[in-house]
Protein backbone atom coordinates (compact mmCIF):
# COMPACT_ATOMS: atom_id res chain seq x y z
CA UNK A 1 0.00 0.00 0.00
CA UNK A 2 1.20 3.48 -0.83
CA UNK A 3 2.17 5.34 2.32
CA UNK A 4 1.13 8.97 2.74
CA UNK A 5 4.02 9.63 5.10
CA UNK A 6 7.30 7.78 4.98
CA UNK A 7 10.24 8.73 7.17
CA UNK A 8 13.35 6.64 7.41
CA UNK A 9 16.45 7.05 9.53
CA UNK A 10 15.66 10.66 10.49
CA UNK A 11 18.22 12.22 12.81
CA UNK A 12 18.41 15.79 14.07
CA UNK A 13 20.79 17.49 16.45
CA UNK A 14 20.40 20.88 18.08
CA UNK A 15 23.99 21.82 18.86
CA UNK A 16 25.05 19.11 21.30
CA UNK A 17 21.52 17.87 22.02
CA UNK A 18 20.35 14.84 20.09
CA UNK A 19 16.72 15.63 19.31
CA UNK A 20 15.96 12.69 17.00
CA UNK A 21 17.96 9.58 16.31
CA UNK A 22 17.25 7.21 13.43
CA UNK A 23 13.45 7.56 13.48
CA UNK A 24 11.62 5.53 10.86
CA UNK A 25 7.85 5.62 10.78
CA UNK A 26 5.28 5.19 8.02
CA UNK A 27 1.62 6.09 7.93
CA UNK A 28 -0.94 4.72 5.48
CA UNK A 29 -3.95 6.73 4.25
CA UNK A 30 -6.78 6.66 6.76
CA UNK A 31 -4.56 5.52 9.59
CA UNK A 32 -4.58 7.21 13.01
CA UNK A 33 -1.21 7.15 14.71
CA UNK A 34 -0.42 8.57 18.12
CA UNK A 35 3.06 9.87 18.76
CA UNK A 36 3.84 9.72 22.46
CA UNK A 37 6.71 10.92 24.57
CA UNK A 38 7.72 13.22 27.41
CA UNK A 39 8.32 16.90 26.90
CA UNK A 40 11.51 17.11 24.89
CA UNK A 41 11.31 13.56 23.56
CA UNK A 42 11.31 14.90 19.99
CA UNK A 43 7.62 14.83 19.04
CA UNK A 44 7.35 18.43 17.89
CA UNK A 45 10.77 18.25 16.20
CA UNK A 46 9.57 15.31 14.10
CA UNK A 47 6.37 17.15 13.12
CA UNK A 48 8.34 20.28 12.19
CA UNK A 49 10.66 18.23 10.01
CA UNK A 50 7.68 16.66 8.22
CA UNK A 51 6.32 20.18 7.64
CA UNK A 52 9.63 21.32 6.19
CA UNK A 53 10.19 23.99 8.89
CA UNK A 54 13.34 22.23 10.10
CA UNK A 55 16.00 20.45 8.10
CA UNK A 56 16.98 17.00 9.26
CA UNK A 57 20.66 16.10 9.56
CA UNK A 58 20.22 12.58 8.20
CA UNK A 59 17.48 10.41 6.75
CA UNK A 60 14.65 10.90 4.28
CA UNK A 61 11.07 12.10 4.60
CA UNK A 62 8.49 11.76 1.86
CA UNK A 63 4.91 12.95 1.84
CA UNK A 64 3.26 10.86 -0.84
CA UNK A 65 6.60 10.94 -2.65
CA UNK A 66 7.16 14.70 -2.25
CA UNK A 67 9.89 16.42 -0.28
CA UNK A 68 8.75 18.05 3.02
CA UNK A 69 8.02 21.75 2.61
CA UNK A 70 7.59 21.54 -1.17
CA UNK A 71 4.44 23.12 -2.58
CA UNK A 72 3.12 19.66 -3.55
CA UNK A 73 3.68 18.33 -0.03
CA UNK A 74 2.12 21.40 1.58
CA UNK A 75 -1.00 20.89 -0.49
CA UNK A 76 -1.42 17.47 1.15
CA UNK A 77 -0.53 18.33 4.73
CA UNK A 78 -2.37 20.37 7.36
CA UNK A 79 -1.02 21.32 10.73
CA UNK A 80 -2.35 22.32 14.11
CA UNK A 81 0.41 23.51 16.47
CA UNK A 82 0.27 23.02 20.20
CA UNK A 83 -0.62 26.62 20.91
CA UNK A 84 -1.99 29.09 18.43
CA UNK A 85 -3.69 32.43 19.04
CA UNK A 86 -5.86 33.68 16.21
CA UNK A 87 -6.57 37.43 15.85
CA UNK A 88 -9.13 38.01 18.61
CA UNK A 89 -11.18 40.54 16.68
CA UNK A 90 -11.91 38.29 13.70
CA UNK A 91 -14.77 35.80 13.57
CA UNK A 92 -14.37 32.05 13.19
CA UNK A 93 -15.75 32.25 9.67
CA UNK A 94 -13.27 34.95 8.63
CA UNK A 95 -10.33 32.97 9.97
CA UNK A 96 -11.29 29.72 8.27
CA UNK A 97 -12.02 31.63 5.03
CA UNK A 98 -8.52 33.07 5.14
CA UNK A 99 -6.84 29.67 5.41
CA UNK A 100 -9.18 28.28 2.76
CA UNK A 101 -7.97 31.00 0.40
CA UNK A 102 -4.33 30.28 1.18
CA UNK A 103 -4.94 26.61 0.42
CA UNK A 104 -6.77 27.48 -2.78
CA UNK A 105 -10.03 25.98 -1.54
CA UNK A 106 -13.44 27.15 -2.74
CA UNK A 107 -15.30 29.53 -0.44
CA UNK A 108 -18.33 27.26 -0.11
CA UNK A 109 -16.24 24.71 1.80
CA UNK A 110 -15.88 27.05 4.77
CA UNK A 111 -19.30 26.56 6.37
CA UNK A 112 -19.37 22.75 5.97
CA UNK A 113 -15.97 22.65 7.69
CA UNK A 114 -17.23 24.80 10.56
CA UNK A 115 -20.22 22.49 10.76
CA UNK A 116 -17.91 19.48 11.12
CA UNK A 117 -16.33 21.00 14.21
CA UNK A 118 -19.67 22.21 15.53
CA UNK A 119 -18.94 25.92 15.30
CA UNK A 120 -21.76 27.02 13.01
CA UNK A 121 -23.59 28.90 15.74
CA UNK A 122 -20.41 30.72 16.74
CA UNK A 123 -19.20 31.28 13.16
CA UNK A 124 -19.93 35.00 13.20
CA UNK A 125 -18.74 35.67 16.72
CA UNK A 126 -15.28 37.08 17.38
CA UNK A 127 -12.97 34.25 18.31
CA UNK A 128 -11.74 36.25 21.31
CA UNK A 129 -15.02 35.21 22.97
CA UNK A 130 -14.48 31.48 22.31
CA UNK A 131 -13.84 28.96 25.07
CA UNK A 132 -10.68 26.88 25.05
CA UNK A 133 -12.48 23.90 23.50
CA UNK A 134 -13.99 26.11 20.80
CA UNK A 135 -10.60 27.65 19.99
CA UNK A 136 -9.14 24.18 19.64
CA UNK A 137 -11.97 23.21 17.28
CA UNK A 138 -11.42 26.40 15.29
CA UNK A 139 -7.78 25.36 14.95
CA UNK A 140 -8.92 21.97 13.75
CA UNK A 141 -11.33 23.59 11.27
CA UNK A 142 -8.45 25.59 9.85
CA UNK A 143 -6.53 22.34 9.39
CA UNK A 144 -9.48 20.43 7.95
CA UNK A 145 -10.48 22.90 5.28
CA UNK A 146 -9.44 21.63 1.87
CA UNK A 147 -9.53 17.94 2.82
CA UNK A 148 -5.86 17.32 3.57
CA UNK A 149 -4.42 13.85 3.09
CA UNK A 150 -2.25 14.05 6.19
CA UNK A 151 -3.23 15.84 9.38
CA UNK A 152 -0.47 16.69 11.85
CA UNK A 153 -1.78 17.61 15.30
CA UNK A 154 0.58 18.66 18.07
CA UNK A 155 -0.95 17.80 21.45
CA UNK A 156 -4.45 18.68 20.31
CA UNK A 157 -6.23 17.53 23.47
CA UNK A 158 -4.00 19.11 26.12
CA UNK A 159 -6.16 21.19 28.42
CA UNK A 160 -9.48 19.97 27.07
CA UNK A 161 -12.12 18.65 29.45
CA UNK A 162 -13.06 14.94 29.11
CA UNK A 163 -16.25 15.64 27.16
CA UNK A 164 -14.51 17.92 24.65
CA UNK A 165 -11.73 15.37 24.32
CA UNK A 166 -14.18 12.60 23.58
CA UNK A 167 -15.84 14.72 20.89
CA UNK A 168 -12.45 15.54 19.47
CA UNK A 169 -11.60 11.87 19.00
CA UNK A 170 -15.00 11.06 17.53
CA UNK A 171 -14.37 13.81 14.99
CA UNK A 172 -10.91 12.42 14.21
CA UNK A 173 -12.39 8.98 13.60
CA UNK A 174 -14.85 10.44 11.08
CA UNK A 175 -12.03 12.23 9.31
CA UNK A 176 -9.83 9.13 9.21
CA UNK A 177 -12.74 7.05 7.88
CA UNK A 178 -12.78 9.32 4.84
CA UNK A 179 -9.13 8.46 4.11
CA UNK A 180 -7.17 11.23 5.85
CA UNK A 181 -4.16 9.97 7.77
CA UNK A 182 -3.80 11.50 11.24
CA UNK A 183 -0.56 11.81 13.18
CA UNK A 184 -1.16 13.32 16.60
CA UNK A 185 1.22 13.80 19.47
CA UNK A 186 0.29 13.45 23.10
CA UNK A 187 1.77 13.29 26.56
CA UNK A 188 0.36 9.97 27.66
CA UNK A 189 -1.56 6.92 26.60
CA UNK A 190 -4.45 7.55 28.96
CA UNK A 191 -5.27 10.78 27.11
CA UNK A 192 -5.74 8.91 23.86
CA UNK A 193 -8.51 6.75 25.31
CA UNK A 194 -7.36 3.97 22.97
CA UNK A 195 -8.74 5.91 20.02
CA UNK A 196 -5.85 5.35 17.61
CA UNK A 197 -4.87 2.50 15.32
CA UNK A 198 -1.23 2.59 16.24
CA UNK A 199 0.94 4.00 18.99
CA UNK A 200 4.50 5.20 18.42
CA UNK A 201 6.57 6.13 21.46
CA UNK A 202 9.61 8.40 21.38
CA UNK A 203 12.12 8.29 24.19
CA UNK A 204 15.04 10.74 24.04
CA UNK A 205 14.67 11.06 20.29
CA UNK A 206 14.53 7.33 19.59
CA UNK A 207 11.48 5.40 18.48
CA UNK A 208 11.07 2.71 21.15
CA UNK A 209 7.66 1.38 20.15
CA UNK A 210 5.46 1.44 17.05
CA UNK A 211 2.54 -0.99 17.19
CA UNK A 212 -1.18 -1.25 17.89
CA UNK A 213 -2.05 -0.76 21.55
CA UNK A 214 -2.97 -4.43 22.37
CA UNK A 215 0.40 -5.54 21.00
CA UNK A 216 2.18 -3.02 23.18
CA UNK A 217 0.26 -4.24 26.21
CA UNK A 218 1.42 -7.78 25.48
CA UNK A 219 4.97 -6.78 24.69
CA UNK A 220 5.30 -4.86 27.94
CA UNK A 221 4.74 -8.15 29.84
CA UNK A 222 3.44 -6.21 32.79
CA UNK A 223 2.02 -8.38 35.57
CA UNK A 224 -1.69 -8.68 36.18
CA UNK A 225 -3.00 -7.92 39.64
CA UNK A 226 -5.55 -10.34 41.10
CA UNK A 227 -7.42 -9.64 44.33
CA UNK A 228 -9.45 -12.34 46.03
CA UNK A 229 -12.15 -11.41 48.49
CA UNK A 230 -12.49 -14.22 51.01
CA UNK A 231 -13.97 -14.72 54.50
CA UNK A 232 -12.11 -14.29 57.76
CA UNK A 233 -12.16 -18.07 58.33
CA UNK A 234 -10.84 -19.05 54.89
CA UNK A 235 -8.41 -16.22 54.18
CA UNK A 236 -5.47 -18.11 55.70
CA UNK A 237 -6.06 -21.05 53.34
CA UNK A 238 -6.28 -18.75 50.30
CA UNK A 239 -3.11 -16.94 51.31
CA UNK A 240 -1.23 -20.23 51.65
CA UNK A 241 -2.43 -21.35 48.26
CA UNK A 242 -1.51 -18.21 46.23
CA UNK A 243 0.93 -16.22 48.33
CA UNK A 244 0.94 -12.44 47.82
CA UNK A 245 -0.14 -10.16 50.60
CA UNK A 246 -3.16 -10.02 52.87
CA UNK A 247 -5.31 -6.94 52.87
CA UNK A 248 -7.98 -5.90 55.41
CA UNK A 249 -8.04 -9.30 57.08
CA UNK A 250 -10.29 -10.93 54.50
CA UNK A 251 -8.63 -10.26 51.13
CA UNK A 252 -5.51 -11.48 49.35
CA UNK A 253 -3.76 -9.70 46.50
CA UNK A 254 -1.06 -11.14 44.24
CA UNK A 255 0.41 -10.56 40.78
CA UNK A 256 0.83 -13.03 37.96
CA UNK A 257 2.20 -12.90 34.43
CA UNK A 258 -0.23 -12.67 31.50
CA UNK A 259 0.19 -16.34 30.32
CA UNK A 260 -0.57 -17.68 33.80
CA UNK A 261 -3.77 -15.74 34.18
CA UNK A 262 -6.29 -18.43 33.14
CA UNK A 263 -4.52 -21.13 35.17
CA UNK A 264 -4.73 -18.97 38.29
CA UNK A 265 -8.35 -18.08 37.69
CA UNK A 266 -9.37 -21.75 37.42
CA UNK A 267 -7.41 -22.49 40.60
CA UNK A 268 -9.39 -19.73 42.29
CA UNK A 269 -12.72 -21.12 41.13
CA UNK A 270 -11.73 -24.55 42.54
CA UNK A 271 -11.70 -22.98 46.01
CA UNK A 272 -15.48 -22.71 45.82
CA UNK A 273 -17.13 -21.10 48.83
CA UNK A 274 -13.85 -19.80 50.29
CA UNK A 275 -13.89 -17.08 47.59
CA UNK A 276 -16.64 -14.48 47.59
CA UNK A 277 -15.31 -12.18 44.84
CA UNK A 278 -12.40 -11.84 42.40
CA UNK A 279 -11.00 -8.65 40.96
CA UNK A 280 -8.61 -8.88 37.98
CA UNK A 281 -6.87 -5.69 36.91
CA UNK A 282 -4.82 -5.52 33.72
CA UNK A 283 -1.98 -3.00 33.61
CA UNK A 284 -3.33 0.49 32.99
CA UNK A 285 -2.47 2.44 29.86
CA UNK A 286 -0.31 4.71 31.96
CA UNK A 287 1.69 1.75 33.25
CA UNK A 288 2.23 0.50 29.70
CA UNK A 289 3.34 3.96 28.64
CA UNK A 290 5.71 4.25 31.60
CA UNK A 291 7.22 0.91 30.72
CA UNK A 292 8.22 2.15 27.26
CA UNK A 293 8.92 5.78 27.92
CA UNK A 294 11.13 5.52 31.00
CA UNK A 295 14.79 4.75 30.66
CA UNK A 296 15.92 1.39 32.02
CA UNK A 297 17.73 2.91 35.00
CA UNK A 298 14.67 5.00 35.86
CA UNK A 299 12.55 1.87 35.76
CA UNK A 300 14.91 0.27 38.26
CA UNK A 301 14.69 3.28 40.55
CA UNK A 302 10.90 3.22 40.38
CA UNK A 303 10.54 -0.24 41.90
CA UNK B 1 -0.86 36.38 -6.60
CA UNK B 2 -4.13 35.02 -5.19
CA UNK B 3 -2.36 34.30 -1.90
CA UNK B 4 -0.79 37.77 -1.84
CA UNK B 5 -4.22 39.36 -2.16
CA UNK B 6 -5.70 37.00 0.45
CA UNK B 7 -2.99 37.95 2.95
CA UNK B 8 -3.36 41.67 2.14
CA UNK B 9 -7.12 41.47 2.60
CA UNK B 10 -6.65 39.66 5.94
CA UNK B 11 -4.29 42.37 7.20
CA UNK B 12 -6.72 45.11 6.17
CA UNK B 13 -9.54 43.24 7.90
CA UNK B 14 -7.47 43.04 11.09
CA UNK B 15 -6.46 46.70 10.79
CA UNK B 16 -10.06 47.84 10.43
CA UNK B 17 -11.43 45.49 13.09
CA UNK B 18 -8.93 46.29 15.82
CA UNK B 19 -9.53 50.02 15.23
CA UNK B 20 -6.02 50.64 13.98
CA UNK B 21 -7.33 52.52 10.95
CA UNK B 22 -9.64 54.69 13.05
CA UNK B 23 -6.98 55.43 15.64
CA UNK B 24 -4.29 56.36 13.12
CA UNK B 25 -6.75 58.50 11.13
CA UNK B 26 -7.83 60.38 14.25
CA UNK B 27 -4.23 61.02 15.37
CA UNK B 28 -3.23 62.31 11.94
CA UNK B 29 -6.40 64.38 11.66
CA UNK B 30 -6.02 66.02 15.07
CA UNK B 31 -2.41 67.04 14.46
CA UNK B 32 -3.12 68.12 10.90
CA UNK B 33 -6.11 70.19 12.03
CA UNK B 34 -3.96 71.94 14.62
CA UNK B 35 -1.52 72.90 11.90
CA UNK B 36 -4.36 74.04 9.63
CA UNK B 37 -5.70 76.32 12.35
CA UNK B 38 -2.27 77.66 13.29
CA UNK B 39 -1.06 77.82 9.70
CA UNK B 40 -3.86 80.01 8.45
CA UNK B 41 -2.80 82.87 10.74
CA UNK B 42 0.44 83.98 9.08
CA UNK B 43 -0.65 83.21 5.53
CA UNK B 44 -2.15 86.65 5.17
CA UNK B 45 1.31 88.23 5.27
CA UNK B 46 2.65 86.27 2.30
CA UNK B 47 1.40 85.96 -1.20
CA UNK B 48 1.50 82.19 -0.95
CA UNK B 49 -1.54 79.97 -1.24
CA UNK B 50 -3.04 79.46 2.20
CA UNK B 51 -3.24 75.70 1.84
CA UNK B 52 0.33 75.46 0.54
CA UNK B 53 1.55 77.06 3.75
CA UNK B 54 -0.33 74.41 5.69
CA UNK B 55 1.17 71.69 3.47
CA UNK B 56 4.65 72.93 4.37
CA UNK B 57 3.99 72.39 8.07
CA UNK B 58 2.20 69.12 7.38
CA UNK B 59 5.27 67.69 5.66
CA UNK B 60 7.27 68.27 8.82
CA UNK B 61 4.51 66.60 10.79
CA UNK B 62 4.64 63.63 8.41
CA UNK B 63 8.34 63.17 9.01
CA UNK B 64 7.68 62.52 12.69
CA UNK B 65 4.27 60.87 12.74
CA UNK B 66 4.04 58.69 9.63
CA UNK B 67 7.24 56.68 10.23
CA UNK B 68 6.10 56.10 13.81
CA UNK B 69 2.67 54.83 12.75
CA UNK B 70 4.25 52.72 10.00
CA UNK B 71 6.72 51.11 12.40
CA UNK B 72 3.98 50.44 14.96
CA UNK B 73 2.00 48.75 12.21
CA UNK B 74 4.82 46.54 10.99
CA UNK B 75 7.05 45.58 13.94
CA UNK B 76 4.63 42.82 14.96
CA UNK B 77 4.23 41.35 11.46
CA UNK B 78 6.64 38.45 11.76
CA UNK B 79 7.86 38.28 15.37
CA UNK B 80 4.26 38.54 16.59
CA UNK B 81 3.07 35.77 14.30
CA UNK B 82 5.91 33.55 15.50
CA UNK B 83 4.91 34.38 19.09
CA UNK B 84 1.27 33.49 18.51
CA UNK B 85 1.98 30.41 16.41
CA UNK B 86 0.07 31.66 13.37
CA UNK B 87 3.14 31.92 11.12
CA UNK B 88 3.39 28.13 11.29
CA UNK B 89 -0.18 27.84 10.04
CA UNK B 90 0.41 30.25 7.18
CA UNK B 91 3.66 28.59 6.13
CA UNK B 92 2.10 25.13 6.33
CA UNK B 93 -0.14 26.31 3.48
CA UNK B 94 1.20 26.28 -0.08
CA UNK B 95 2.41 29.92 -0.10
CA UNK B 96 5.97 31.16 -0.48
CA UNK B 97 7.57 33.35 2.15
CA UNK B 98 7.99 36.13 -0.39
CA UNK B 99 4.26 36.07 -1.02
CA UNK B 100 3.58 36.28 2.73
CA UNK B 101 5.78 39.36 3.04
CA UNK B 102 4.38 41.06 -0.04
CA UNK B 103 0.80 40.36 1.05
CA UNK B 104 1.45 41.85 4.47
CA UNK B 105 3.14 44.86 2.90
CA UNK B 106 0.21 45.59 0.60
CA UNK B 107 -2.25 45.16 3.47
CA UNK B 108 -0.35 47.42 5.85
CA UNK B 109 0.21 49.99 3.12
CA UNK B 110 -3.52 50.16 2.43
CA UNK B 111 -4.27 50.53 6.16
CA UNK B 112 -1.80 53.41 6.40
CA UNK B 113 -2.99 54.98 3.15
CA UNK B 114 -6.58 55.03 4.38
CA UNK B 115 -5.48 56.72 7.62
CA UNK B 116 -3.40 59.35 5.80
CA UNK B 117 -6.13 60.00 3.23
CA UNK B 118 -8.75 60.50 5.93
CA UNK B 119 -6.53 62.40 8.39
CA UNK B 120 -4.86 64.80 5.94
CA UNK B 121 -7.77 64.81 3.49
CA UNK B 122 -10.37 65.99 5.98
CA UNK B 123 -8.02 68.48 7.68
CA UNK B 124 -6.94 69.78 4.25
CA UNK B 125 -10.54 70.14 3.11
CA UNK B 126 -11.31 72.17 6.23
CA UNK B 127 -8.29 74.38 5.52
CA UNK B 128 -9.36 74.80 1.90
CA UNK B 129 -12.92 75.88 2.62
CA UNK B 130 -12.31 78.02 5.66
CA UNK B 131 -8.85 79.37 4.89
CA UNK B 132 -8.13 82.61 3.08
CA UNK B 133 -6.43 82.92 -0.26
CA UNK B 134 -6.83 79.28 -1.20
CA UNK B 135 -6.56 78.02 -4.72
CA UNK B 136 -6.20 74.79 -6.66
CA UNK B 137 -2.40 74.99 -6.35
CA UNK B 138 -2.91 74.30 -2.67
CA UNK B 139 -4.96 71.21 -3.49
CA UNK B 140 -2.25 69.94 -5.82
CA UNK B 141 0.32 70.48 -3.07
CA UNK B 142 -1.90 68.62 -0.61
CA UNK B 143 -2.33 65.72 -3.05
CA UNK B 144 1.42 65.50 -3.56
CA UNK B 145 1.96 65.53 0.18
CA UNK B 146 -0.58 62.72 0.74
CA UNK B 147 0.94 60.57 -2.01
CA UNK B 148 4.51 61.02 -0.82
CA UNK B 149 3.47 60.52 2.82
CA UNK B 150 2.03 57.13 1.87
CA UNK B 151 5.31 56.33 0.11
CA UNK B 152 7.30 57.35 3.19
CA UNK B 153 4.99 55.18 5.29
CA UNK B 154 5.67 52.25 2.96
CA UNK B 155 9.38 52.78 3.45
CA UNK B 156 9.12 52.52 7.20
CA UNK B 157 6.73 49.57 7.01
CA UNK B 158 9.41 47.74 5.02
CA UNK B 159 12.12 48.78 7.50
CA UNK B 160 9.87 47.59 10.34
CA UNK B 161 9.71 44.14 8.72
CA UNK B 162 13.50 43.92 8.88
CA UNK B 163 13.29 44.51 12.65
CA UNK B 164 10.38 42.07 12.98
CA UNK B 165 12.07 39.27 11.04
CA UNK B 166 15.38 39.67 12.87
CA UNK B 167 14.07 38.74 16.33
CA UNK B 168 11.69 36.14 17.71
CA UNK B 169 10.04 38.18 20.49
CA UNK B 170 7.45 40.87 19.84
CA UNK B 171 8.82 42.96 22.69
CA UNK B 172 12.31 43.02 21.22
CA UNK B 173 10.90 43.90 17.81
CA UNK B 174 8.97 46.81 19.37
CA UNK B 175 12.09 48.12 21.07
CA UNK B 176 13.97 47.85 17.81
CA UNK B 177 11.22 49.73 15.96
CA UNK B 178 11.27 52.59 18.47
CA UNK B 179 15.07 52.74 18.22
CA UNK B 180 14.85 52.95 14.42
CA UNK B 181 12.33 55.78 14.64
CA UNK B 182 14.38 57.70 17.20
CA UNK B 183 17.51 57.38 15.11
CA UNK B 184 15.99 58.11 11.70
CA UNK B 185 13.83 61.11 12.54
CA UNK B 186 15.34 62.63 15.69
CA UNK B 187 18.98 61.75 16.35
CA UNK B 188 20.06 61.79 12.70
CA UNK B 189 18.86 65.35 12.20
CA UNK B 190 20.35 66.50 15.50
CA UNK B 191 23.71 65.03 14.54
CA UNK B 192 23.64 66.73 11.14
CA UNK B 193 22.64 70.02 12.70
CA UNK B 194 25.42 69.73 15.26
CA UNK B 195 28.00 69.05 12.58
CA UNK B 196 26.78 72.03 10.55
CA UNK B 197 26.96 74.36 13.54
CA UNK B 198 30.52 73.34 14.30
CA UNK B 199 31.70 74.26 10.83
CA UNK B 200 29.09 76.02 8.66
CA UNK B 201 31.46 76.75 5.76
CA UNK B 202 33.68 73.67 5.82
CA UNK B 203 33.97 70.70 3.53
CA UNK B 204 31.33 68.78 5.49
CA UNK B 205 28.63 71.35 4.88
CA UNK B 206 29.45 71.64 1.20
CA UNK B 207 30.13 68.08 0.10
CA UNK B 208 29.02 65.42 2.59
CA UNK B 209 25.96 67.08 4.10
CA UNK B 210 23.75 67.01 0.99
CA UNK B 211 24.44 63.31 0.50
CA UNK B 212 23.63 62.56 4.13
CA UNK B 213 20.38 64.46 3.74
CA UNK B 214 19.47 62.30 0.77
CA UNK B 215 20.53 59.07 2.51
CA UNK B 216 17.83 59.45 5.15
CA UNK B 217 14.43 58.72 3.57
CA UNK B 218 12.63 61.05 6.00
CA UNK B 219 14.96 63.98 5.26
CA UNK B 220 14.77 63.30 1.55
CA UNK B 221 10.99 63.32 1.80
CA UNK B 222 10.99 66.68 3.53
CA UNK B 223 13.51 68.08 1.09
CA UNK B 224 11.37 67.01 -1.86
CA UNK B 225 8.15 68.43 -0.51
CA UNK B 226 9.57 71.73 0.75
CA UNK B 227 11.66 72.50 -2.31
CA UNK B 228 8.73 71.69 -4.58
CA UNK B 229 6.65 74.16 -2.57
CA UNK B 230 9.46 76.68 -2.44
CA UNK B 231 8.36 78.42 -5.60
CA UNK B 232 5.53 80.06 -3.67
CA UNK B 233 6.24 79.44 -0.01
CA UNK B 234 9.51 80.58 1.50
CA UNK B 235 10.64 77.65 3.64
CA UNK B 236 14.34 78.41 3.62
CA UNK B 237 15.26 74.91 2.60
CA UNK B 238 15.98 75.69 -1.03
CA UNK B 239 19.06 77.61 -0.01
CA UNK B 240 20.40 74.73 2.04
CA UNK B 241 19.96 72.27 -0.78
CA UNK B 242 21.96 74.21 -3.31
CA UNK B 243 24.93 71.89 -2.91
CA UNK B 244 22.88 68.85 -3.89
CA UNK B 245 24.40 66.61 -6.53
CA UNK B 246 21.00 65.97 -8.14
CA UNK B 247 17.80 67.84 -8.74
CA UNK B 248 15.73 68.05 -5.57
CA UNK B 249 12.83 66.47 -7.45
CA UNK B 250 14.82 63.24 -7.53
CA UNK B 251 15.13 63.29 -3.73
CA UNK B 252 11.83 61.43 -3.58
CA UNK B 253 13.65 58.39 -4.99
CA UNK B 254 15.40 57.95 -1.65
CA UNK B 255 12.34 56.61 0.23
CA UNK B 256 11.56 54.27 -2.66
CA UNK B 257 15.09 52.89 -2.71
CA UNK B 258 14.89 52.30 1.04
CA UNK B 259 11.49 50.66 0.62
CA UNK B 260 12.79 48.19 -1.96
CA UNK B 261 15.93 47.54 0.10
CA UNK B 262 13.84 46.96 3.24
CA UNK B 263 11.58 44.48 1.48
CA UNK B 264 14.55 42.66 -0.06
CA UNK B 265 16.46 42.39 3.22
CA UNK B 266 13.43 41.31 5.24
CA UNK B 267 12.50 38.64 2.70
CA UNK B 268 16.07 37.31 2.82
CA UNK B 269 15.91 37.13 6.62
CA UNK B 270 12.43 35.61 6.54
CA UNK B 271 13.74 32.82 4.31
CA UNK B 272 15.95 31.65 7.19
CA UNK B 273 13.33 32.02 9.91
CA UNK B 274 12.16 28.78 11.49
CA UNK B 275 8.53 29.43 12.36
Amino acid sequence: MKMILDTSGVSKNFKSVEALRDVSISIAPGERVALLGHNGAGKTTLLRIVLGFLRMDEGTVEINGHAPGSAAARRLVSYLPESVAFPKMLTGREIVSYYAKLKGVAKDEVMPTLEKVDLVDAADRRCGTYSKGMRQRLGLAQALVGQPQLLLLDEPTTGLDPVSRQRFYTLLSDIADKGTAVLLSSHGLSELEAKTDRVAILRDGRLVADAPLPELQLAAKLPIRIRIQSTTEDVEQVHNRFGGKRINGAAVEFVCAQPEKMERLSAISELGGAVTDVDVSSPSLDEVYRYFSLRDEQKGADK
Amino acid sequence: MRSVLAIAQYEIQIGVRNRWVVLASVILFVFALLLVLLGSAPSGATKADGLSVVVASLSTLTVYLVPLIALLLSYDAIAGEIDRGTLQLTLACPVSRGEVLLGKFLGHLVVLAIAILIGYGVAGAIGFYFGENTDTTGLVDLGRLIATSIALGGTFIAIGYVASASVRQTGTAAALAVAIWLFAVVLYDLALLGALLVNPEGAFAKTIFPYLLLANPADAFRLFNLTTLDAGVPTGLAAGSSGLPISTHLAILSPFIWMIAGLAVSSLILRRVQP
